[in-house]
C-alpha cells in the first residue's frame, strides 16, 4: 500500500460543548485515504465517525489537528483556496429524503454543482445532468421531476449524481445505504463500485454495518469513542481482528460471527484508552491501538 | 422502476373555522374596497341626519355627535385600517425578513449581534414600540404606519431567523454548500421557497396585530387624525357618549373585533396546514 494519499487527517481533535459539558467526538485521529481506494470507517453511533467525515469535506472544523488534500494543509490556505480544494471532496448523505431540496427539480439540484464549478449555460448543464442521470441508472426525462416523485433508492442515486457533478476525486459517503432496503442497498453499493472504477474515485465510506463495509472496502478503520482502535486491510481486519472492540463488532454480524457454535457471547471488557496509547503494527498495514502499560 | 405516489398532497379537510374566517375576511375586504359605492352618505358630511340618532333604516349604524352617518364612517374606516395594516405588515415583513436571513446566513458575528438586538427589541410589546416611535415622529397616518411597521420588524426578524436557521442545518443545504453555492444563491434558490409558505402565515397573524395597533394609536389621538373615520379614531370620539349613544362605540368596535378574529382564524388554520409536524415527509 504505497499509493499516494489524496486525503489525510492528522491528530484530529474535535470537542462539542453541550449544556456545559464537553463532549469529545474525536480524540486525535490520524488516517490516510489512498488514491482510488475505499476506506471503510466503522464504529457505533457516537464513535466520531460522522464527525470525521464532516470535517474531511469541510462541513465542520476541527478543534485541533489538520486535514490535508494531496499533501496540502487546508488550514494554511486562504478561505477561497480552501473552498476550491474542498470542491474535490463531495459527500453522500445518509437520509435520501432530507438531503434533497423538496422544492427544486432534481435536474436543477444536480446542475448547481456544475454552475458553481464554472459552467454558466443552463442548456449545456442540462446535457451533462441528463448524462449523469443516465449514468446512475435513472432516465434522462426525469430531469424536471421533484424529489417526492422518487423512491428512497432512486433518491440516493440522485444524491450520488449530485455529488459527482462537480467532478470530485474524493467522496465521503456517510451511511449511504443505511436508510435503504437491503435489496436496494446492494444495487447502490454496486453502482458506487462501478463509478469508482470509472472515475478513479476514492471513497471514505462511513458505516456501522460490518457486512456493508466488508462488501465494498479495501481497508477498514475501526473507531471507538473518538479514537482509531484498529486499522488495516479489510481481509486482515475481518479474519484476524486484534482489538476487543473489533471482535465485538464482528461477533454482532451473523455472517462473520463466531456464534455459530451456539456458545453464548462472552461479555468483553473494552480497554479505556488514554492519549498516550499508540497504534502497534501487527501485520502488513494492520495496526491496533494498545493500552500503554498492559 | 416505479414512481411512488405516496406523497401526492392529500386535499386538506377544510374546517368550519377557516371557512368562517375566510367568509368574514372576504366581506370585510370587499366592503372596505367598495366603501365609496356602498356608503349611503359621505363619511365626513356633518348633519347627514339627526345628532346621536339610534340605528334605523335611514342610518343603519346610527349617527354620531355631529350627525355623521356611522355606517358610512365604519365602511370608510375599513379602507384606512386595512390599508395601514397591509402596508405595515408588508414593509415590516420585508425588513424583518432580510434581517432574519442575514442573521441566519451572515456568519457567526452577524448572527450574534443581530440576534441580541432583535431579542432586546422583541421583549417590548409591539404597541409600546409603536407608541414610543409615534411620540418621537409625531402623530399622523404615515408616521403611525411607519411606527407599526417598525414595531413588527423584531417579530418578523425573529420568525424568519428561526425558520431559516432550522433550514440551514438540513442536509440538502449542506449538500448545496458542498457543491460550492454561495450564501446569496443558497438563500434565494434553496431557503426562500422552503420558508415562504410559513412566512405568509406569519404575515396573516401579524396583520391582525397591526390593525389593533393602528386602532390603538388612533384611539390615543396619535394615529389617524379626526375627522378621518379610522375605527380607533371613531371609538375615541364616541367615548364621551357611551351611555347616550353606545352604537358609536359598538359598531367600530365590532368591526375591529371581527377583522382581527377573521385574520387570526385564517392565520391559525394556515399555520396548522404548514406545520411540518402535521405534514408527511416530502
Amino acid at each position: 500500500m504505497n499509493r499516494p494519499h489524496c486525503l489525510a487527517v492528522e491528530n484530529l481533535r474535535k470537542s462539542f460543548h453541550s449544556g456545559g459539558r464537553v463532549v469529545r467526538a474525536l480524540n486525535g485521529v490520524s488516517l490516510q485515504l489512498h488514491q482510488g481506494e475505499t476506506l471503510g470507517v466503522i464504529g457505533e453511533s457516537g464513535s466520531g465517525k460522522s464527525t470525521l467525515g464532516r470535517i474531511a469535506v469541510g462541513l465542520d472544523t476541527a478543534s485541533a489537528g489538520s486535514v490535508m488534500i494531496d499533501g496540502e494543509r487546508l488550514e494554511a490556505l486562504t478561505p477561497a483556496l480552501r473552498r476550491q480544494r474542498l470542491r474535490t471532496c463531495q459527500m453522500i448523505f445518509q437520509d435520501p429524503y432530507s438531503s434533497l431540496n423538496p422544492r427544486l427539480t432534481i435536474g436543477r439540484q444536480i446542475g448547481e454543482g456544475l454552475l458553481s464549478a464554472g459552467m454558466s449555460d443552463w442548456r449545456a448543464i442540462r446535457q451533462v445532468v441528463e448524462d449523469l442521470l443516465e449514468r446512475v441508472g435513472l432516465k434522462r426525462e426525469m430531469h424536471d421531476r421533484y424529489p417526492h416523485e422518487f423512491s428512497g433508492g432512486q433518491r440516493q442515486r440522485i444524491a450520488i449524481a449530485r455529488a459527482l457533478a462537480p467532478g470530485p476525486r474524493i467522496v465521503v459517503a456517510d451511511e449511504p445505504v443505511s436508510a435503504l432496503d437491503v435489496s436496494i442497498q446492494a444495487q447502490i453499493l454496486d453502482l458506487m463500485a462501478e463509478l469508482q472504477a470509472e472515475k478513479q474515485l476514492s471513497y471514505l465510506f462511513i458505516s456501522h454495518d460490518m457486512a456493508v463495509i466488508a462488501r465494498l472496502c479495501d481497508r477498514i478503520a475501526v473507531m471507538h469513542r473518538g479514537r482509531l482502535v484498529e486499522t488495516g486491510p479489510a481481509r486482515s481486519v475481518i479474519e484476524a481482528p486484534a482489538h476487543p472492540y473489533t471482535r465485538m463488532l464482528l461477533d454482532a454480524v451473523p455472517r462473520f460471527g463466531r456464534r455459530r457454535s451456539g456458545a453464548r457471547p462472552v461479555s468483553v471488557t473494552l480497554p479505556q484508552h488514554g492519549d498516550d496509547d499508540v497504534l502497534v503494527t501487527i501485520a502488513d498495514g494492520h495496526q491496533v491501538l494498545r493500552s500503554n502499560g498492559s | 422502476m416505479t414512481v411512488l405516489s405516496q406523497t401526492v398532497p392529500r386535499r386538506p379537510r377544510v374546517s368550519p373555522t377557516v371557512l368562517l374566517g375566510l367568509g368574514l375576511a372576504t366581506i370585510i375586504v370587499l366592503a372596505s374596497l367598495l366603501a365609496p359605492m356602498l356608503a349611503p352618505f359621505d363619511p365626513l358630511r356633518m348633519a347627514a341626519g339627526p345628532r346621536l340618532a339610534a340605528p334605523s333604516l335611514a342610518h343603519l349604524f346610527g349617527t354620531d355627535e355631529f350627525g355623521r352617518d356611522l355606517f358610512s364612517r365604519v365602511l370608510a374606516g375599513g379602507r384606512l385600517s386595512l390599508g395601514i395594516g397591509i402596508s405595515a405588515v408588508v414593509s415590516g415583513l420585508l425588513v424583518g425578513g432580510v434581517v432574519g436571513l442575514a442573521a441566519a446566513f451572515g456568519g457567526r458575528l452577524t448572527e450574534a449581534v443581530l440576534l441580541r438586538v432583535i431579542d432586546v427589541l422583541y421583549s417590548f410589546p409591539d404597541t409600546l414600540i409603536a407608541l414610543a416611535l409615534v411620540a418621537f415622529l409625531g402623530p399622523g397616518i404615515e408616521n403611525a404606519t411607519l411606527a407599526i411597521a417598525i414595531s413588527l420588524v423584531p417579530f418578523y426578524a425573529r420568525v424568519t431567523y428561526g425558520l431559516a436557521a432550522a433550514e440551514r442545518s438540513k442536509p440538502y443545504i449542506e449538500a448545496a454548500r458542498l457543491a460550492g453555492i454561495r450564501s446569496g444563491r443558497l438563500v434565494r434558490v434553496h431557503v426562500m421557497p422552503n420558508i415562504g409558505q410559513s412566512l405568509v402565515v406569519m404575515a396573516t397573524l401579524g396583520f391582525s396585530s397591526a390593525i389593533l395597533s393602528a386602532a390603538g394609536l388612533s384611539f390615543l389621538g396619535l394615529g389617524v387624525q379626526p375627522p378621518s373615520p379610522e375605527w380607533g379614531a371613531i371609538l375615541a370620539s364616541g367615548r364621551n357618549y357611551i351611555t347616550k349613544a353606545p352604537w358609536i362605540l359598538i359598531f367600530p368596535g365590532l368591526a375591529i373585533c371581527l377583522t382581527v378574529l377573521s385574520f387570526n382564524l385564517i392565520g391559525d388554520s394556515l399555520r396548522d396546514l404548514a406545520d411540518p409536524r402535521r405534514k408527511a415527509r416530502s
